[in-house]
């Protein structure tokens, strides 16, 4: 039989989620410029949660600074959007035909700006480098820095994150999958054992939750 | 799907999942770096054994915009020319390292044969074979029509689409009007008996001869075909005046379609014949709109075709 845990609950994710958005706001001092990119397709709604709670963080913060700002502190928000890396996938060639999805870049663009990449897993990091690739053809971002929800190691390429929600001491030969209520209707992290064939109702994830990149 | 033959190879989930590759596409197309690494090192053979213009230059353009490379081959000034057959061609471009073969072909099969005789073991996209089929035309047709009446999403259920002109002559019609009906949309066909193919019947659409009649039934568009004097040795109307007359797009007809309906034509164009000047240029004209989706869907079936693990995937 194989067995499955649950390594993160839901409160566990967004605590999470909430000190990164600190580190992010205490490593860029402050929300500007930040453009938050999420990888299709559970970094996206990772990325949307980000940015509300980032932009929380902010505005908190600058109303206790300027207290002699009469019109109170401007409503902040952060820009969100999401970039698809099928195309730029050095596997392409290697699995059958994947969907494409729709990158969005926020309005403004990434030029100059501080790009935030979200993803959910960090394995090998062979995703992260096509998201690199695809944002170079993209514009010319100030620094990219790179937030995952989970980081299982074994990684194949010279890539960190620099925000990580958890370290998880894995195997490769287990499955570790994300599930995010935007998608999966609840959230968790969960790892399984080799030949776990994990929810195979849901034919789609084929890059997402279970980290196989 | 390993080839490109024909639409009635598609299946409706097949065709919706084509166009959205193809929405995908063309959302890439508006940046400033419109090159995407999908097809780096894959070669495509454009085999043009009849004139095209703008069906090879958008098979050219999806190619590099894929970044594969392209080689372009016409009849006209190679050993075809010489009296070299399909195979010994075929066999060339096997020995070149082609990975995918784009063929148009006077005669109707061509590319079928091209596909299934053993020859070569790379995809094969039809880009037009004699008055059988050209399937990238109607997927841009189609691509065309959902962006203007279904927000470019889902298929076309319920639509009406009406096809005028010379369907004897026309892969465009025969392509058409099977990926519509695989679309859920109703189509009608216009044109004078003489220029009706034996066993229209037996199509899934509706067939009528009388052209002013077929507008006034709620027409979500309409699609006029090029009246291919090329392909004609015989007469099959007594004149081009009487032809425009009764068959023709004019600026009346246009008057009377309903203000949200399309005028479609896959060029070239003879104006003054099956279509004015005056509907060609309207706002309602989406000739030069196909066009520019041309190389956004034909991007998508490149994709579809060549980047996927081919040895994971049945011959469909």
């Amino acid at each position: 039989m194989p067995t499955t845990r649950v390594v993160l609950e839901s409160d566990e994710i967004s605590r999470a989620l909430t000190r990164i958005a600190h580190e992010i706001l205490e490593r860029n001092r402050g929300s500007a410029d930040l453009v938050l990119l999420g990888i299709p397709r559970r970094g996206v709604p990772l990325a949307t949660r980000l940015a509300g709670r980032i932009a929380q963080a902010d505005a908190r913060g600058s109303q206790g600074q300027q207290p002699d700002d009469s019109r109170g502190p401007a409503p902040v928000t952060v820009p969100v959007g999401e970039i698809d890396i099928t195309l730029y996938r050095d596997d392409i060639r290697r699995r059958p035909t994947r969907g494409l999805t729709p990158t969005r870049l926020p309005e403004g663009g990434i030029d100059e700006k501080t790009v935030i990449l979200v993803d959910d897993v960090l394995y090998s990091g062979r995703s992260v480098r096509a998201a690199l690739d695809a944002l170079a053809d993209l514009g010319r971002p100030r620094s990219v820095q790179l937030v995952t929800l989970v980081d299982r190691g074994h990684r194949q390429l010279p890539i960190r994150a620099d925000y990580v929600g958890k370290n998880l001491p894995t195997a490769t030969s287990e499955r570790v999958q994300v599930q995010l209520a935007e998608i999966d209707g609840h959230d968790a992290v969960s790892i399984s054992d080799a030949g776990a064939p994990e929810a195979p109702a849901a034919p789609e994830p084929s890059r997402t939750g279970e980290g196989s990149e | 799907m390993r080839h490109l033959l024909s639409t009635t190879d598609l299946d409706r989930d097949a065709a919706v999942a084509l166009l959205d590759t193809a929405e995908a596409m063309a959302q890439t197309q508006s940046r400033t770096i419109k090159k995407l690494p999908a097809l780096r090192g894959l070669t495509i053979v454009n085999l043009f054994f009849e004139d095209s213009t703008r069906t090879r230059i958008s098979f050219e353009a999806a190619a590099k915009r894929l970044s594969a490379d392209v080689i372009n081959f016409s009849a006209k000034g190679s050993s075809v020319s010489k009296g070299e057959s399909l195979k010994d061609t075929a066999q060339t471009l096997r020995a070149i390292g082609a990975d995918a073969v784009v063929v148009r072909h006077p005669s109707s099969g061509a590319p079928h044969r091209l596909a299934h005789a053993g020859w070569i073991d790379t995809p094969v996209v039809n880009a037009g074979d004699g008055m059988h089929q050209h399937p990238t035309q109607a997927l841009l047709d189609a691509f065309t029509l959902r962006r203007h009446l279904a927000d470019g999403r889902g298929d076309l259920a319920g639509r009406h689409v009406v096809v005028v002109g010379d369907v004897l002559h026309s892969r465009v019609a025969r392509s058409n009007v099977d990926l519509l009906a695989t679309l859920g949309a109703r189509v009608t066909l216009v044109a004078p008996p003489t220029l009706l193919p034996i066993g229209v019947e037996s199509w899934r659409c509706a067939v009528t001869y009388d052209l002013d009649a077929a507008l006034t039934d709620d027409v979500d568009a309409v699609m006029m075909l090029r009246v291919q004097r090329e392909r004609m040795t015989s007469g099959f109307f007594p004149s081009e005046r009487e032809y425009a007359r009764r068959y023709g797009l004019d600026g009346t007809r246009l008057g009377r379609l309903s203000d949200h309906a399309l005028v479609l034509h896959p060029g070239p164009m003879n104006r003054g014949l099956e279509i004015s000047a005056e509907a060609a240029d309207s706002p309602r004209s989406t000739v030069v709109e196909q066009v520019a989706n041309g190389v956004s869907v034909r991007m998508a079936v490149l994709y579809t075709l060549l980047a996927g693990d081919l040895a994971g995937e049945g011959d469909a």
